[in-house]
């Protein structure tokens, strides 16, 4: 069961509207490394964790994450706010518009629509939570070339924010993965 | 949303933060004693706050976690998408 909370995990806002830099965001809504990819591969996961710690990580992570699928949905919904069909076309958007106006749809930045392939689960938890390590440093790196992307600094405050919880969730991965190695009893390296 | 009512959601976001990031904290260091009364004492605070909050302003979780005054104060504006923060500094 999940409840929703009428609230933002984090207050991000725009400076301005910016339809360019709302075509490269929106992979992390829907692209390969994007929230939407990582909150489904934890909550698909956590179901064949073998303790009760790596489901609640899986869990809680997951969750998370889905509070940071929102924080890009507004920042997209921000930077396109009020943008005129013309505007949406010299900045690339023309196929958006065609298909979604000024809608956030799951896509990566070239268009393509977000699919379960860009996800990991295969029952095997040593597996699994190397795949979320790695996950965990891929969109740690794509919000630091969004970053590079920006110079406004209200957007930028929000990604930092992003790139930040990355990290943290990269170090509770690591120290699941260790103790799912202990229970499993399994010393050698994989 | 007025000022007033900016200001208590953030600090209600500051404090959920604490939240959030104790609790990932404690699935994995689940026997740290100082963590785990950090995140009682953000708890009973949060929900304190969350209290007084939904009071003056409506409903802030949905399904039964909250009460409202007639008629459904769920549903009005504005979403968290929409709200205009003030800018830092």
């Amino acid at each position: 069961m999940w409840i929703y909370e009428k609230k933002l995990e984090y207050p991000v806002s725009v400076s301005h509207p910016d339809p360019q830099m709302a075509k490269f965001l929106i992979t992390q809504y829907g692209g390969p490394d994007g929230e939407m990819s990582a909150a489904i591969r934890y909550l698909s996961q956590r179901y064949t964790m073998p303790t009760g710690a790596a489901k609640g990580a899986l869990t809680d992570i997951g969750t998370e994450e889905l509070a940071h699928l929102e924080l890009i949905a507004t920042m997209v919904y921000k930077l396109l706010k009020g943008v005129p069909a013309e505007e949406m076309r010299r900045q690339g958007l023309g196929a958006h518009w065609s298909q979604h106006d000024r809608a956030v749809y799951p896509s990566d930045a070239s268009g393509v629509p977000w699919s379960a392939a860009y996800i990991g689960v295969t029952g095997d938890p040593i597996a699994d939570l190397n795949e979320d390590l790695a996950a965990e440093q891929k969109a740690r790196a794509t919000y630091e070339h969004l970053i590079g992307l920006t110079d406004d600094p209200c957007l930028k405050d929000g990604l930092r924010f992003l790139r930040e919880r990355e990290v943290i969730h990269y170090h509770r991965f690591g120290e699941t993965l260790m103790r799912v190695r202990d229970y499993l009893g399994a010393k050698k390296q994989f | 949303m007025n000022d007033g009512q900016v200001e208590m959601l953030k600090h209600l976001q500051e404090l959920e933060f604490c939240a959030i990031d104790l609790n990932l904290f404690l699935d994995t260091h689940p026997g740290d004693h100082t963590a785990l009364k950090k995140y009682n004492q953000v708890s009973e605070e949060l929900m304190a706050l969350n209290e007084t909050y939904q009071e003056k302003y409506g409903p802030h979780c949905n399904f039964g976690m909250g009460t409202s005054e007639y008629p459904w104060r769920w549903v009005q504006g504005p979403w968290p998408w929409e709200i205009e923060y003030p800018a830092k500094g």
